[in-house]
C-alpha cells in the first residue's frame, strides 16, 4: 500500500502509524456532553466504502495526514495535512 | 534418454544415488535423462507418483533440497537447477521410495476418501486430539522441516519502475520491448532461468527465421538499455494495493555460501502488464497418475530444450489440436509415436511440414477415443483405449496428454477480481480492470497463437505507454498463428480412480460426493475433498475440479464459479519475507553510554524496550542478585548511588506556547512553574485514564524538557505532535527527542551533593540547587544540566552532558561514589528505591487506572482544561467501588510475595468473583527487613491498617499482609529536600 504524504511524496504504508478515523480531528467541548464524549471517544463507523483515517508519517517528516481512502477498494483518494484539514 | 550427449555433466544425487546432469537444467530433466521415473509418493495414498510438468506448477516432483538444518522440503524437482553436489531426497516414503510401507493406504483407500476422518474419528472426542489428529498427521504429509535453525542468508529488496511486465514469453518481450523502446523505465520479470517462455519450449518462426533467434535479438536489444531491468529466476507472487507487487528471485543455488538463497523484492509500477502465459491441464481418467505420464507440453519442453526423452515409446492422448504438434515434434526428435488419441470427433488434423520432416501417417491417430486405463506399478507399462473399433491396449512408457490451456488468471484475482469464462477456450479468462493499473496480454489473455501474442502484447503496451505520456511506436514481427481448437474434455467415464488434484490426492468420485453430501458450493468442495489447498494451489487442477462438480451439480461453469485466488502464485519462503528481520534485526539494541562500563563490571545487562540496562553489578562474595541489591539500595540510602538514566524519554520542547501546550497534556499546571524548577506531571489519555508521567524542567521562558518513562518515549513523540498538529494547531510550539544526545545519571544519596562538588567546575548548596530546581553547569569545562529530583526518596540529583562525554562522566562518578562509600546501582535497587517509596511505574499505569484509582486526583487541576479530564469524570471512573493503590507489607522476611497475585479480604474464599484486587509490584526491602508490595484494592484508600490475604493461585502461594499507605519510606519527604 503506497500512501501519498503531503511534505513528502508517495511512500510506501510502513512509514506511517495508523491511529484510527479521523473523528478525532473534532474534539468535542469540555461540557459537550457525556453522549458527545463518548461518540468522540468510542463509537466509529465501519463503511464498506469511503473512509477518513488518521495516520502519522513516523519514520518519514512526523507529519499527521489525513487519509481517504475505500475500505472496499483500498484506493486512496486524497491525503492533507491534519493541521490544514476542516474539523 | 538425452538426444545428444552432452558435453559437460555435473554430479548431483537423488536419494544417495549419483546422478550425472547438465549443469543449470531442472533436477527433473536430469533425473528423466537418467530413466528415473518413480520420484515421489503421493500426499494421502502414497502412491507412486512421476515427473508431469516442466514449471513450478509441478504437483508430483516435490523433493527435499539437503539434509539437516538447512533442508529445504517441498522443493519442485522441475525448476530446481542441477548444479555440482547437490543433495536430492525423496519424500514421503519409508523405509524407501520403492517400497513404502505406507502404501498400505492404497489398499484401504475405499475406507479413505474425502471427509472419512470427520465422519470416523468422532468418538470418543477426547481421542482426537491424543490419538487420531497425532496419527493421520504422520501418516499425512509432504516434507517436513527439521526444526533446526537454519543459517542460510535471505534478503528483501525494494524496486520502482513505470512498467512492470510479468513473464517474458513472446507477449512480455514484446510489450517489454515497446515500452522501453518507448522510453519507459521498465522491469521484465520471468520465474524460468532463461527468458523466452514457450518459444524456448517449441519449434516456432518469428519473421521467417526460429523463434529463438528472434529472442536472443530481444533480449540483446533489452539489455542494451538503460531504462530496462531484466529479472530472471523472478516469479512475481502476488498483486497489492497502488500497484505494488511482491516478487521472489531465486538467487543463488545451492552451495553458492555467499548469495542470499532468495530475495523478496516488493516492486512499485505505476502500470503492469501481464504475460503470465498459461498452463496446459490434465485429463481426469483411470489411474492418470503413473510416473510417465506427463503433461504434453511438458514432454515438449524437455525435448525441445532440454534434449531429454520422457520415454521410448510415447503415446499423445489429447482433446485439441496440441496433440499433433506434440506428435510431431517428437517424430523430429526421432522418438516413437506410439499413438494419438484425439477425443474429438472428425478428421485427424495434418499439421504439414517442418524443415525438411513430412508428417502425418507416421503413427495410428484414433479419433473420438479416451484413454480408459493405464498398467504399470513403478512407471508406465501400457495404456488401454476404447475407441471407434472397441478397446485396444498399448504399450508405452511415456503418456503425454493434454486438455487444453488454462490462461494464468492469477495475479488479476489477488485483488478480489472474479474470472471471466470464455466458451471458446473452455477456460477462465481475467476480467479486465480487476488490479488497478495491471493489463494483460497473450496466453494469459487467452490469445493463444505467437502472432496473436505479439500484436497484442505490443498494442496494450502502446496504450500503457501513451498513459504515461511517452510516444510509443509498434512494430510487430510476423508470426506462426495456428488456430487453437478445443473440445472439452474433463474425465473419461469408467471405473477406476481418476486423479484430479494430484497433489492432495483428490480424485472425480471425492468431487462427486462431495455435491453428494450437499457440499456443492465451489467454496465448500474445497474444503472437503482438500482440493486445491496444497502447495501447488490447484493451479493445475481447480478447473478440472470445477468442471467436474458443475456436472455432478447440474449447472454450468460460470455458474458454479472459482474458489479465491489469493498470494502467494508459488510458495514463499517465510525466511525471505521476513529477511532481515531475525535476532538483532528484528529487535535492534540501544546501548546507552555507559554500557561497556557496566559490562565491563560484571552487570547482567536487561532489556527496556529496545534499549540494555545493568540489572545489579555483581562483587565478590555475593552469591545472588539478592545480595547485590540489596548492597546496592543501602548505597542511596546510607551515601550515595550512581545510575544511569539516560533511556528516559527526553523531549526537547520551545515556542511561545510551549507553556500552554504542556497544560494541555499534563493534568496539573506548567504556565506557573518558574524558570529553573522541574515539576512532577502526570499525562492521561483521551479516556481519563493515566498515560505516562514524569518531571518537566523549564529552562527558559520558552524552553522546556520533558522526561518521559523509557517505554512511553516514542509514544509520547507521536502524542505531543497529534496535539500540536490535529488537536490544537492554534499553538505556536516545537517539540524534536533529544533523547539521544544527552547521557544523564541519577546521583542520589544523602552523599549525593558531596560527590558533585567533587566534578562540578562550581559546587552547589541547598540555596542555589533546592529540591525541585535545575538549571545549566559546567563539568570538567563541558556544558552540562543539573535536575534536583528524586525517584529514591533521597537527597538526589540527575546530570545531563552531551552523550559524548557520558562514559567518562559515569566513570568518574561512579568512582567518586565509592570513595564516598557508595557505588553503581542497577534496575533491581532502583525499583526497590521506587516502591519503598510508593512511586508508580508502567506496572501501575497499565492503561486501565486512572488518577483517582493512583491517588492523584487533586493533581488535576481545575482551572484548565486538559487531555483525558472530561472523560475521568465520567460515571464509574471515581469512588469507593475502584480498586485503588495501596501498600502491602508482609508478615516478614521470609514472607515472598508475587507480583499478579489476587487480593481478599480475610476471610473470603479465593475464588475469581471475590477478588477485590491485585498485586502490580513488589520487592524485598532491606530497608524494612521485608517484602513489600504495590497493588490495586476495592476502596483501599479507606482499608489502611487491614490485614487481608494474597493468593498467588499459579504460583501456590497464599500470604497475609497488611494494608498501608503506599509510600512506606519517609512519608513526609524529608530525606529529598534535606
Amino acid at each position: 500500500m503506497r500512501i501519498t504524504c503531503p511534505n513528502c511524496g508517495e511512500r510506501d504504508r510502513r512509514e506511517f502509524y495508523y491511529q484510527g478515523d479521523a473523528v478525532a480531528l473534532s474534539r468535542p467541548a469540555p461540557d459537550a456532553g457525556l453522549e458527545a464524549w463518548d461518540d468522540y471517544l468510542h463509537n466509529r463507523e465501519n463503511p464498506a466504502g469511503d473512509t477518513r483515517d488518521l495516520w502519522f508519517h513516523e519514520a518519514g517528516c512526523g507529519a499527521w495526514v489525513v487519509v481517504t481512502r475505500n475500505t472496499a477498494t483500498h484506493a486512496v483518494l486524497d491525503t492533507a495535512l491534519a493541521e490544514r484539514s476542516p474539523r | 534418454m538425452r538426444l545428444q550427449a552432452p558435453e559437460h555433466t555435473v554430479d548431483f544425487t537423488f536419494d544417495g544415488r549419483r546422478i550425472k546432469g547438465v549443469l543449470g537444467e531442472p533436477v527433473a530433466a536430469a533425473l528423466l535423462a537418467n530413466g528415473i521415473k518413480l520420484v515421489a509418493r503421493s500426499f494421502k495414498y502414497h502412491r507412486p507418483r512421476g515427473v508431469m510438468s516442466a514449471g513450478s506448477e509441478e504437483q508430483n516432483a516435490l523433493v527435499t533440497l539437503g539434509r539437516g538444518a538447512q533442508a529445504e522440503p517441498n522443493v519442485r524437482a522441475t525448476t530446481l537447477e542441477v548444479a555440482a553436489g547437490l543433495e536430492v531426497w525423496s519424500q514421503n516414503a519409508w523405509p524407501s521410495l520403492r517400497y513404502d510401507v505406507m502404501a498400505v493406504n492404497d489398499f484401504v483407500a475405499p475406507f479413505l476418501a474425502a471427509g472419512f476422518y470427520y465422519k470416523t474419528f468422532m468418538w470418543p472426542r477426547s481421542f482426537w486430539e491424543k490419538l487420531y489428529e497425532p496419527v493421520i498427521r504422520r501418516a499425512a504429509g509432504l516434507g517436513a522441516l527439521s526444526g533446526e535453525n537454519n543459517a542460510e542468508t535471505y534478503e528483501k529488496a525494494f524496486a520502482f519502475c513505470d512498467v512492470l511486465v510479468i513473464g517474458a514469453g513472446p507477449a512480455g518481450l514484446m510489450a517489454a520491448l515497446t515500452a522501453a523502446r518507448a522510453g519507459a523505465d521498465v522491469i521484465l520479470a520471468d520465474e524460468d532461468t532463461a527468458m523466452g517462455g514457450r518459444l524456448l519450449r517449441e519449434h516456432e518462426q518469428i519473421d521467417s527465421r526460429p523463434a529463438r533467434e528472434w529472442v536472443a535479438e530481444v533480449l540483446a536489444e533489452l539489455d542494451a538499455m538503460p531504462n530496462v531491468r531484466l529479472m530472471t529466476r523472478t516469479t512475481v507472487t502476488g498483486a497489492y494495493d497502488q500497484g505494488t507487487y511482491g516478487a521472489l528471485e531465486r538467487v543463488a543455488g545451492p552451495r553458492m555460501p555467499d548469495k542470499p538463497v532468495a530475495c523478496f523484492w516488493r516492486i512499485v509500477a505505476k502500470r503492469a502488464i501481464l504475460c503470465a502465459g498459461a498452463l496446459e491441464r490434465p485429463i481426469a481418467f483411470p489411474n492418470n497418475d503413473r510416473p510417465g505420464i506427463m503433461i504434453a507440453s511438458a514432454v515438449r519442453s524437455y525435448v525441445n530444450r532440454w534434449g531429454v526423452v520422457p520415454g521410448k515409446a510415447v503415446a499423445v492422448f489429447g482433446n485439441n489440436d496440441d496433440v499433433y504438434r506434440t506428435a510431431r515434434d517428437l517424430v523430429v526428435a526421432g522418438v516413437k509415436v506410439v499413438a494419438v488419441i484425439d477425443s474429438r470427433d472428425g478428421e485427424a488434423v495434418v499439421t504439414g511440414n517442418r524443415d525438411d520432416v513430412t508428417l502425418g501417417g507416421d503413427y495410428p491417430v484414433y479419433m473420438g477415443a479416451q484413454v480408459i486405463g493405464t498398467k504399470g506399478r513403478h512407471a508406465l507399462q501400457s495404456i488401454t483405449i476404447r475407441h471407434k473399433g472397441g478397446t485396444r491396449t498399448i504399450k508405452a512408457d511415456c503418456l503425454a496428454v493434454s486438455g487444453g490451456w488454462n490462461p494464468t488468471v492469477h495475479l488479476t484475482c489477488h485483488m478480489n477480481g472474479r474470472p471471466t469464462w470464455n466458451e471458446e477456450i473452455a477456460s477462465f479468462v481475467p476480467t479486465p480492470d480487476s488490479v488497478p493499473g495491471l493489463v494483460t496480454a497473450g496466453a494469459c489473455n487467452g490469445t493463444f497463437s505467437t502472432a496473436g501474442c505479439l500484436s497484442e502484447a505490443a498494442e496494450v503496451a502502446a496504450q500503457v505507454a501513451g498513459g504515461l505520456g511517452l510516444k510509443p511506436k509498434v512494430t510487430v514481427p510476423a508470426a506462426d498463428d495456428a488456430a487453437y481448437s478445443v473440445t472439452p474434455l474433463w474425465a473419461v467415464p469408467g471405473k477406476g480412480r481418476k486423479w484430479i488434484d494430484f497433489q492432495n490426492d483428490v480424485h472425480v468420485k471425492d468431487i462427486k460426493l462431495a455435491a453428494q453430501e450437499n457440499f456443492r458450493s465451489v467454496e465448500h468442495m474445497k474444503r472437503y475433498t482438500t482440493q486445491g489447498m496444497a502447495p501447488d494451489q490447484g493451479k493445475s487442477s481447480n478447473v478440472v475440479a470445477l468442471a467436474v462438480l458443475a456436472d455432478a451439480t447440474g449447472r454450468g461453469i460460470p455458474e458454479t464459479g472459482t474458489t479465491t485466488f489469493r498470494p502467494p502464485y508459488v510458495p514463499v519462503p517465510i525466511a525471505a519475507m521476513g529477511a532481515g528481520g531475525q535476532g538483532k534485526g528484528f529487535a535492534p539494541q540501544r546501548f546507552t553510554t555507559s554500557h561497556q562500563a557496566s559490562v565491563a563490571r560484571g552487570a547482567p545487562m536487561i532489556e527496556a524496550g529496545l534499549w540494555y540496562r545493568p540489572s545489579y553489578f555483581p562483587q565478590r562474595g555475593e552469591t545472588d542478585w539478592r545480595a547485590s541489591c540489596d548492597r546496592e539500595v543501602g548505597y542511596v540510602r546510607n551515601a550515595v548511588g550512581v545510575c544511569d538514566v539516560s533511556t528516559l524519554g527526553k523531549i526537547d520542547i520551545q515556542g511561545p506556547d510551549a507553556s500552554a501546550l504542556l497544560d494541555f497534556v499534563y493534568t496539573n499546571k506548567f504556565s506557573t512553574l518558574k524558570v529553573g524548577r522541574v515539576r512532577y506531571g502526570l499525562m492521561l489519555r483521551e479516556d481519563g485514564h493515566v498515560m505516562d508521567d514524569g518531571t518537566t524542567a523549564r529552562l527558559g521562558e520558552t524552553h522546556f524538557v520533558m522526561t518521559t518513562t523509557t517505554a512511553a518515549a516514542s509514544q509520547m513523540m507521536r502524542h505531543l505532535a497529534f496535539v500540536l498538529q490535529v488537536l490544537r494547531p492554534d499553538l505556536d510550539a516545537t517539540v524534536i527527542s533529544a533523547t539521544e544526545q544527552w547521557a544523564q545519571f541519577a546521583v542520589a544519596g544523602p552523599q549525593a551533593r558531596t560527590l558533585l562538588n567533587t566534578v562540578l567546575d562550581q559546587e552547589i548548596d541547598d540555596k542555589s540547587w533546592p529540591f525541585m530546581a535545575c538549571g545549566a553547569v559546567r563539568v570538567g569545562g563541558v556544558a552540562g544540566r543539573l535536575f534536583r529530583i528524586s525517584f529514591s526518596g533521597e537527597h538526589a540529583y540527575e546530570i545531563a552532558v552531551p552523550a559524548r562525554y557520558g562514559e567518562s562522566l559515569f566513570r568518574i562518578l561512579v568512582a567518586q561514589a565509592e570513595v564516598l562509600g557508595g557505588g553503581p546501582y542497577g534496575m533491581e535497587a532502583l525499583n526497590v528505591l521506587r516502591i519503598e517509596k510508593g512511586f508508580i511505574t508502567h506496572a501501575e499505569m497499565h492503561g486501565r487506572t486512572t488518577a483517582y484509582d493512583l491517588g492523584m486526583e487533586r493533581m488535576v487541576s481545575a482551572q484548565k482544561d486538559c487531555i483525558g479530564k472530561t472523560a475521568a469524570a465520567r460515571p464509574g471512573l471515581l469512588g469507593a467501588e475502584r480498586q485503588q493503590l495501596v501498600g502491602l507489607r508482609a508478615k516478614g522476611s521470609d514472607h515472598a510475595l508475587t507480583t499478579g497475585a489476587h487480593l481478599f479480604e480475610r476471610a473470603a474464599a479465593e475464588t475469581r468473583e471475590n477478588s477485590q484486587g491485585y498485586v502490580t509490584s513488589v520487592c524485598f526491602s532491606p530497608t524494612f527487613g521485608t517484602y513489600l508490595a504495590l497493588g490495586f484494592l476495592e476502596n483501599g484508600r479507606a482499608r489502611h491498617g487491614e490485614v487481608i490475604k494474597l493468593r498467588d493461585h499459579l504460583r501456590g502461594i497464599s500470604e497475609e499482609v497488611t494494608v498501608c499507605d503506599p509510600v512506606f519510606f519517609d512519608p513526609t519527604g524529608g530525606r529529598a529536600r534535606g
